[in-house]
């Protein structure tokens, strides 16, 4: 850079000492020698550290500021009512999400398939359950008893063998699953459909021309590839869906936005409350997404030569390579302790 | 059109007999005829390579007879099974899916993008029609496998993925698959188009060794030496129809028509 002299344009042959000016040719006879000075970049620098003081102030601010009242979230984070809670809600998820995406896959293969009726039921499912809030549906599938007060099988339109009372079997947490799913499988439809129409189109006729069965085709060959598109985007539903739960507080199911609601209602600490409820939906949202890590690395077999190595694998190599580093370094140690043949040998 | 059911099905073919009988077969897309009354012949063990320039409709010959595309007229029979259709009077009644699926397991198509599945392993892609088309047993769908990769020079890589091996190991795993289910012929819609010209030749030695083994083959192809040292008829297409068919030499060294010998004359 400029702080090199640039008055030595003819150094004499041999004597040539890396960037000896900015027009010099490099020394041709050595150039091991010469040195790589890295750019500096002042501006991502000053950036950095403006970054790392607000982060400081702010968790500065957490562990100082007494209205979190860190003692009242510890008291509470781990306490049996909300470790309920937090069970109630890995049940709606769970339910939702799986019931979700049956539905919402049967969905996406009738609107993929051939007869006009199938593909505009589809069609019409998703267009209204995208349509209606989740909380408006919530609260309709609440009061389901009022818009149908029986249940029963019989004769489309024609007479009714057996029915039952519609609240006796569909309870709150009945509704409230319902309610999800059908929200959750509009969207699921789509996202199947997607991961379905990037499948190379080779595939279903190389399946078709083997002979290999329709089902099996859907299930063996189509499926599994869809897959590596609709695992990301599939899983931003589910952990959009976790927190997604905490609007059926409405309905008075005790999942746990409802409960912590319920505590600081009662006892008035809002924000350790709030703070509880937080930590729980970050902890799940992260042991999703470890585990839509490795759903999505089973669904990549065939992808890629060589598949990368998961972050554990990293690790466990990593601290390998340390040790055998350190085992290096203590090695012209062992002759010296261990005098004797061996020793000589080496 | 008449006498198509000549019902001599499982009847073992003896060299001579009509395996392929392609008859005024019509194919639109739309507006555009592909097909414009093609008949051919093809007989059982004997090899068939088809020539002509691009957009002359060979490959979607190949594609009618195995039903990939539906004809618009004509029919075409193999070993005397009607594909696609069953007769009954003077009408065709078109097949089921399921029914259709099922004579596919008697054609054997070898695609010019390999078309394996990528995420099955070699042995896999190779058992999947037996054991689930034909519900072979797993383990002896597993001994023909390995038996054929060896038959193609791929022993060794029977749990490899697809994309692992070169694009003629990749072709010469799709030969090997269609093989897996004991076709009674096996059509190539251009096998060695999509790959490197160094390895166009490992591709054409298994098909060449298959004529060998007296296979019957239905080959669509821009090679011209192949089609003179494998074939035993050669058949030219263009416009959607067959321009001339014969011997290799007579179509290859003394073509009749003059599309033909333009089509040669720049490929040679």
């Amino acid at each position: 850079m400029s702080t090199l002299p640039s008055t030595t344009d003819t150094a004499p042959p041999g004597a040539a000492t890396p960037g000896t000016g900015p027009g010099a040719p490099p020394a041709p006879d050595d150039p091991a020698s010469l040195k790589v000075v890295p750019a500096r970049h002042y501006a991502r620098w000053a950036a950095a550290v403006a970054v790392i003081v607000l982060a400081a102030q702010f968790v500065h601010g957490l562990a100082t500021n007494p209205v979190w009242e860190w003692g009242v979230f510890s008291d509470y984070v781990l306490s049996e009512t909300i470790v309920q809670a937090v069970w109630v809600t890995l049940q709606l998820t769970a339910y939702a999400t799986v019931l979700g995406f049956l539905l919402g896959t049967v969905l996406a293969f009738m609107r993929l398939s051939r007869s006009p009726v199938l593909q505009t039921v589809a069609w019409t499912y998703i267009w209204i359950f995208r349509s209606i809030p989740m909380i408006v549906q919530l609260v309709f599938w609440f009061n389901l008893s009022a818009l149908y007060e029986e249940l029963g099988f019989g004769i489309p339109f024609g007479p009714v063998f057996w029915s039952v009372d519609s609240n006796s079997i569909i309870g709150t947490m009945g509704a409230a699953i319902i309610g999800l799913m059908l929200h959750q499988a509009a969207y699921a439809a789509e996202i199947v459909r997607g991961g379905v129409i990037a499948v190379d189109h080779g595939q279903l006729e190389a399946a078709a021309a083997l002979g290999i069965p329709r089902l099996r085709q859907i299930r063996r060959i189509v499926l599994p590839q869809a897959m590596r598109a609709i695992l990301p985007t599939a899983g931003n539903e589910i952990i959009g869906l976790l927190k997604g739960t905490s609007v059926v507080y409405v309905m008075s199911i005790g999942e746990l936005f409802y409960q912590v609601q319920v505590i600081y209602g009662r006892n008035g600490r809002v924000i350790p409350l709030l703070l509880v409820a937080t930590a729980w939906y970050v902890v799940l949202t992260s042991l999703l997404s470890v585990a839509q890590y490795y759903v999505e690395r089973r669904y990549a077999r065939g992808a890629n030569r060589t598949p990368p190595p998961t972050p554990l694998q990293r690790a466990r190599r990593f601290v390998r390579t340390l040790r055998a580093a350190a085992a290096q370094r203590n090695r012209p140690v062992i002759p010296l302790k261990t005098p004797g043949p061996l020793g000589d040998s080496r | 059109m008449s006498d198509v059911t000549v019902a001599v099905k499982d009847a073992t073919p003896t060299v001579g007999d009509v395996m392929v009988d392609v008859h005024g077969v019509h194919k639109s897309f739309g507006p555009l005829e592909v097909l414009r009354g093609v008949d051919l012949q093809v007989r059982a063990g004997e090899v068939t390579v088809i020539l002509g320039p691009s957009g002359s409709g060979k490959s979607t010959l190949l594609r009618t007879i195995n039903h990939l595309e539906k004809v618009n007229r004509g029919w075409i029979s193999i070993d005397g099974e009607l594909i696609g259709y069953r007769r009954s009077g003077s009408k065709l009644h078109e097949l089921k899916e399921k029914d259709v699926l099922k004579q596919r397991t008697h054609i054997g198509f070898v695609f010019q993008n390999f078309n394996l599945f990528p995420h099955l392993t070699v042995l896999e892609n190779l058992i999947e029609a037996p054991v689930s088309a034909l519900r072979r047993p797993r383990r002896a769908a597993e001994e023909t496998a390995r038996r054929l990769l060896d038959r193609v020079g791929l022993a060794d890589k029977a749990d490899a993925y697809p994309r692992q091996l070169s694009g003629g190991q990749q072709q010469r795993v799709a030969i090997a698959r269609a093989l897996a289910l004991e076709p009674k012929v096996l059509l190539f819609d251009e096998p060695t188009s999509a790959l490197d010209p160094e390895l166009v030749g490992e591709v054409l030695d298994v098909i060449k060794d298959l004529a060998r083994t007296g296979t019957t083959m239905i080959v669509v192809t821009h090679e011209i030496g192949f089609a003179r040292e494998v074939a035993d008829t050669v058949v030219f297409m263009d416009g959607g129809v067959v321009v001339e068919q014969g011997p290799p030499a007579a179509v290859l060294d003394n073509p009749q028509h003059e599309r033909t010998r333009a089509f040669l004359s720049k490929v040679l």
